[in-house]
Parts: structure tokens; sequence; C-alpha cells
């Protein structure tokens, strides 16, 4: 899906868990995502740790969507 | 004794060059140019009884008549196996060799081999279809990529235990078989001996090679000002929906999405979302779906002015067992979707 979204020229980032994954299927900008069932926030941790963890990540994405790359990029998370 | 047939362009069936590739196709008995080399590395027990020839163009513009021409010829010979080439790196030549190639081993049911040069674009069109030899760039190689071709086919034709593609020297056609390994080494001590010679900084090989991905061209990025004046869309494979699944996308092997207004929202809330994902403990997306659709982190950046807004329907599907068939082309129908809305910002989330 990431691709047929890119190769439409839309500017796309991936938040993935299994970021091998993302990057075989051809993902171009990635940012590393917490867990599978719960990628942006973990429920056996107090609601403001999730919600600080969930807002740096997609922050971290959108600062993703406006860095120039030349080629397939995992965006560094902090927590 | 086994009977091979050989397929040859109009140049090397000895017709003519460029102005000769409209050349439509012919068989005839016995062996013409290369078929004779061929036979020769065949040996005793396996004879070339025929060679097609087809000029390049003729294949390349008229390839379903080509095709069915040359199935024509084949339905009354028997032959046990179907070689085309060496084609190098001709490009239309390695085309042709490829699709006769396929043509042949979906028709009758016999094992087919070309070979090719790694430039030939014939190689990635066929290499999971047809046994595609490493070959030379050009007709100097002949002799050795001949040998080559003939060497394996022996080996399919004797039922003889086969190597890797890497060991027998053909592209990978990204099958993977179970062999016994002799001398017996098991997994434990094989990946320990990796993980020595990683750590020492020595070569090693892995035992799962994943193929190179086929790339699309880098989306330039926006400019931050660029971005806080638009919308982002949301698009997960991480199945959330409506409760109740409105549209009834499949739990598993998706092949529907969905696509849902949150214009009003500013967070999806417990009870009014949740994710019909089949491939893990629905628990804490049902509890509270922004940790899927991170929809409240995203209002707190349109509130701060770094984004102009999020686009008023998110799109979802579900990613598990999910074929690269049918989540290519749900990807193209939500693209379609985002291009027409003018949606230039896109984060996809992924379970």
């Amino acid at each position: 899906m990431n691709k047929e979204i890119e190769k439409a020229g839309i500017t796309i980032v991936q938040m993935a868990n299994l970021i091998p994954v993302a990057k075989t299927v051809g993902a171009n900008r990635m940012v590393p995502t917490i867990s599978i069932p719960y990628p942006l926030g973990d429920p056996n941790t107090p609601k403001e740790q999730q919600w600080k963890l969930r807002y740096h990540r997609v922050g971290v994405a959108l600062d993703a969507l406006t860095t120039d790359i030349t080629e397939q990029t995992v965006f560094k998370v902090k927590f | 004794m086994k009977k091979a047939i050989l397929y040859l362009n109009q140049f090397f069936g000895q017709i003519g060059g460029e102005e000769l590739a409209d050349h439509a196709p012919e068989i005839r008995e016995g062996l013409v140019g290369p078929a004779m080399e061929l036979d020769k590395q065949l040996g005793e027990d396996v004879k070339v009884t025929h060679t097609i020839i087809c000029g390049d163009n003729f294949m390349g513009s008229n390839q379903e008549e080509a095709i069915n021409t040359i199935i024509g010829f084949l339905e009354d010979k028997e032959f046990d196996i179907f070689f085309a080439g060496p084609a190098f790196r001709a490009g239309r030549y390695g085309s042709a060799c490829g699709n006769i190639c396929k043509a042949v081993k979906d028709k009758f049911k016999v094992p087919v081999i070309s070979s090719m040069n790694d430039e030939n674009p014939g190689v990635e069109m066929f290499k999971k279809e047809v046994y595609i030899f490493k070959g030379g760039a050009s007709a100097a190689a002949m002799r050795k990529d001949v040998k080559a071709m003939a060497a394996f086919g022996l080996k399919l034709l004797k039922g003889e235990d086969l190597l890797p593609a890497e060991e027998e020297g053909y592209f990978g056609r990204g099958v993977r078989s179970q062999v016994w390994l002799n001398p017996p080494v098991n997994a434990t001590d094989r990946v320990i001996d990796m993980l020595l010679k990683k750590v020492h900084g020595k070569p090693f090989v892995s035992e799962l090679p994943i193929p190179k991905a086929d790339l699309v061209p880098i989306a330039p990025a926006l400019t931050a000002e660029e971005l806080s004046n638009i919308e982002v869309a949301i698009v997960t494979s991480g199945g959330i929906v409506p409760v109740g699944n409105p549209d009834r996308i499949q739990s598993a092997s998706a092949t529907k999405w969905g696509k849902y207004d949150i214009s009003q929202l500013d967070d999806l809330v417990k009870g009014e979302y949740m994710t019909i994902h089949a491939g893990f403990d629905p628990a804490a997306a049902n509890n509270d779906s922004d940790v899927i659709v991170p929809l409240d982190a995203l209002r707190a950046y349109e509130k701060e002015g770094k984004i102009g807004g999020v686009y008023k329907y998110f799109y979802s599907t579900v990613g598990t067992g999910t074929t690269q068939a049918e989540a290519a082309r749900m990807g193209k129908e939500i693209a379609a979707e985002l291009v027409e809305a003018g949606v230039k910002a896109v984060i996809l989330t992924s379970t």
C-alpha cells in the first residue's frame, strides 16, 4: 500500500513495528513503533506515558515527511 | 534416448541480422547454429531433434501469434526438455526466450532452460518462471553458456539432486526447498558459526536471503511551511473501524478497505472504534484505537500549527494474510482517492 501511494506522488511515511518487513516491501520513509498490537502506546504504562510516546513518534513521522532522503531511511525515535 | 528442442532468434538461427528480425517462426529438423554445440554438450543420452527459429521483432510485435505458431509446431513432437538461447545481453532475444520458455513450460510441462547476461531485461521478467543461467555479455561466451545449460538439463533429466540456484549458476527463482546437509550440521551450530563470523567481521552467507526490494522513487520532501498548510491523511493496515465494522472488512486475507469520517473527532474513543484485525490481541486497540490511528496526536500537531489539519477520512484495512497483489490493488484504489482529494501527505500505520 505504501508503495502504491508513494507511486502516486504522495509523500508518505510508514510507522511500523516490523521495520525489516517495511523495508523489504519497499517503504522509503519509516518510523519504528513499539509493538504489533499497540504500535503507539503500551497499555501497561500510564496514560501520560502512552501519550508522550505517541506524540513523540507521530512528530518524528511528520518531520520525516519534511526530510529529504536519498535512500530508504529509518528515522530515529527517542522513546 | 531423451529429446530436446532449442529456440533461437533469426541471427543465431542463421537467417540474417536486424533486417530479417521480422522473420516468422519456423521449425527445422536437426541442428542449426548453437544447436550443434548443445547437442554435443548433452552427450550420448540426449538428442536435440529440432531447432525453432523466430525473428526477435516478430516475437516482439506479434507475440501471441508467434507463441501460438510455435506451440503448434511442438504439439506433435516428442521432447523431454526445452532450451532457448543463450541470449547474452540481447534484450529482445532475452524477452523472446523467456516468453517462449514460459509458454512451453505451461503447455507441455517440460523443464525449460535459458541463459542470459545479468543486464538482460529478460532476467527480471522471467527468472521466477524459467531456469535462466548467468551468461556472458556476448556470443564470445557461447560455448561456456551452452555448456552450463546442457549440464543442468542433464541433471534435471537424470533426476539428480539439485543444488541451490547460486551454486548451480542460474538466477534465483525465489523458491525455497528443504535439503539434507552433508555432512549434517544442525541449525544451532550453523547460526552460532555465522554469528561468530559476523562478530569478527568475516564474510558469511545467510541461509535466508531476502530478495532485493523493488523500490519506488522517493516522493519529494514537503517543506515545513507546506506541511503547516496541508492536511495529513491517515491510512492503516491495523484494522481500525467504527464498532460494528460497517464495511464488513475481513479480519484476515482482506480484500476490502473502508474510509471513515473523522472530521468532527479529536480522539478515537472506546466503544466507538475498535480493531477487527485477527493477527494480534485486539485488547489495547479496542480500548484506545489511537494506538494505531493516532488521531489525538495529529490533532495536537494541528493545534500547534505543525500541520494544516487531518484529512477528513482515515482509510483502513487488515494486513494479515493479505496477498501482496491485493494489498497493491487496495493501495492503488486508496491512492487514487487521495490524489483526487489533493492529499499530499500520508502517515501509514501498520501492525
